[in-house]
């Protein structure tokens, strides 16, 4: 499962990267007589309600949907490691200060407060990444601190200490770098996340705005033709669902890879 | 046990100040003036001016800051925009519909996870344990906004067996407990697996299956018993991801209840009432997370001795 992940991932930024150039069709192109035309030779995924194709509008929304996942998921990781680091390694009242600021935004749950942030600030991509990245950094900042917790007490961190080494180089150096497999099992189901997060943003009009093309919002204007053109909606859906299956996929894997206890290929725990 | 309750009430104050506080500064992160935004850019200065009055928008930050908490003691969210009616009565009109929602959700997701996650659990490692994961993370990849047009297009459109939105009866509420459950019962499913493999590495059940007891019984009756516990902590907490699914689900189907009421007074701009249905979402999912809390303490009393 891991390789299919892999696999998903891997085409789906292929894809992203050639965009439109792939289908050789101009997703802003519409051809307005033929709106809502089924899959054809010509047009292998149909026509949505403008007469643009599908396909290429798929492949320039992979870019939106690959690029908020790796912005928010990039900035949240940062951002919440090197918060949930500090708090941690110092403990005290900056990880009381962290540990509060947390709890506050833990109690929203899930996409509440983006709903909320992008409501107030107005829909766009960059207030979506906003949205997203304050709410992302936190389950970050919670993995890093307990790594943390964990490793400032083994030996070769206690050692360097004692060789007399500054705090932010132990920090860098040796406490980070061993929280990072979790945090990339973390990173990499996050991405899933962010491009669902996206995506429900967008299908609810507080996302990316028309014309630019992204697969939630393609989704929302697909809605109103559900039963005249339901290739409309099943193309970006299914778009949706198989590239967040594939980091699913691949964190999961990687997640069994470090932890071999809970996958498939152990035998302890079964009768 | 008294004391455990009054320890986590007491921890869990602060934490509804700190929502009330970010649910109190929404209205403050709008870009230029709030009473502006709220009527248009057209609007004229005098109608602004009112509203702004109207809001408390004109008096120092803190002083709306006392009222704001102050109307929340009371139960007094203020009043909507665009209706004129108490914010705290309308949601109040919608509330049961929601909760009905996540409910039936929450049914559905049960109902589905525990055999999934038991089934993939007793046979680790085979045909049933693969497939059983897979329909799992393929339940937790698909985005509900999908699940539940793709529902409603087989089973109200073509088959014409159920409603294809608005609330009713056990009927209406079919499609959209089933849109809003399956990604929970994804997650649950894994959880069930995880928490049942725990368990089955235990000495006592090798002990039950040394005494001769079944497989199936040693997996059904003995670990599974003792596997519940972090599968009620997850249901409790997967609550908040059910309201918020909530949003979506019931703008898809037409549903009278607090997702579709924020939706809506997103999109009128009616902010007291966006305030309102925020606070109250998270307000419920803060409550819920205590009585999960409160409900492990009971089930398993090392946890109130720590």
């Amino acid at each position: 499962m891991t390789r299919a992940g892999a696999a998903i991932v891997g085409v789906t930024v292929l894809a992203a990267l050639l965009g439109p150039t792939l289908v050789g069709i101009d997703p802003a192109f519409q051809d307005l007589p033929l709106r809502l035309e089924g899959p054809s030779t010509a047009h292998w995924f149909g026509l949505d309600e403008l007469g643009r194709d599908i396909l290429a509008r798929l492949l320039a929304g992979a870019r939106i949907s690959l690029l908020v996942g790796a912005i928010v998921v990039g900035i949240s990781a940062t951002v919440g490691t090197l918060l949930g680091s500090i708090a941690g390694y110092y403990g005290g009242i900056v990880d009381d200060v962290v540990s509060r600021v947390s709890d506050i935004l833990m109690a929203f749950p899930g996409l509440l407060l983006a709903i909320a942030v992008v409501a107030v600030l107005g829909p766009s991509l960059t207030n979506v990444v906003l949205a997203l990245t304050l709410i992302g950094w936190v389950g970050y900042a919670r993995l890093a601190r307990g790594q943390v917790l964990r490793v400032r007490e083994l030996e070769y961190v206690q050692a360097v200490r004692a060789l007399g080494a500054a705090t932010p180089r132990i920090l860098a150096w040796h406490v980070i770098p061993a929280t990072l497999p979790a945090l990339i099992v973390q990173a990499t189901l996050g991405m899933g996340g962010a491009i669902l997060a996206e995506a429900s943003l967008s299908f609810l009009g507080l996302g990316v705005q028309p014309p630019t093309p992204s697969w939630g919002t393609m989704l929302n204007y697909g809605r109103s033709h559900l039963l005249d053109a339901p290739h409309v909606t099943i193309f970006p859906g299914l778009a949706i669902a198989v590239l967040v299956l594939g980091f699913n996929f691949l964190g999961d894997g990687l997640r069994d890879a470090m932890d071999p206890t809970m996958g498939s290929k152990g035998t302890r725990g079964t009768l | 046990m008294l004391r455990f309750v009054a320890r986590r009430v007491t921890l869990t104050i602060p934490v509804l100040l700190g929502v009330a506080t970010m649910v109190f500064s929404l209205i403050h992160l709008i870009p230029g003036d709030p009473a502006q935004a709220m009527l248009g850019e057209a609007a004229p200065e005098a109608e602004v001016a009112a509203l702004r009055r109207q809001l408390g928008l004109d008096r120092p930050l803190l002083e709306q800051y006392g009222d704001f908490l102050g109307g929340l003691v009371r139960g007094d969210l203020g009043t909507s925009l665009r209706t004129g009616t108490s914010v705290a009565g309308q949601i109040a009109e919608r509330l049961p519909a929601t909760f009905e929602l996540a409910f039936a959700a929450m049914l559905v997701a049960i109902a589905v996870a525990l055999p999934l996650g038991i089934a993939a659990a007793a046979w680790r490692g085979t045909f049933v344990d693969h497939t059983a994961m897979a329909v799992a993370m393929a339940g937790m990849s698909i985005p509900n906004f999908w699940l539940g047009p793709l529902l409603a297009i087989i089973f109200a459109v073509e088959l014409r067996w159920l409603p294809v939105s608005g609330r009713g009866g056990v009927e209406h509420l079919i499609l959209p407990a089933f849109s809003l459950g399956l990604a929970l019962a994804a997650m649950l499913a894994r959880m069930t697996r995880a928490s049942l493999l725990e368990e089955l590495r235990e000495p006592y059940v090798r002990a039950a299956r040394a005494r001769g007891i079944s497989p199936a019984r040693a997996v059904v009756v003995h670990a599974f018993r003792n596997s519940l516990i972090p599968i009620v902590t997850i249901l409790g907490l997967q609550f908040g991801a059910v309201l918020t699914g909530a949003v979506i689900t019931e703008t898809i189907f037409s549903w009278p209840g607090i997702g579709r009421l924020l939706v809506q007074s997103i999109g009128f701009r009616d902010y007291p009432l966006v305030q309102g249905c925020i606070l109250l979402i998270a307000v419920t999912y803060v409550a819920v997370n205590l009585m999960t809390d409160l409900a492990y303490g009971l089930l398993d009393p090392r946890i109130r001795y720590q």
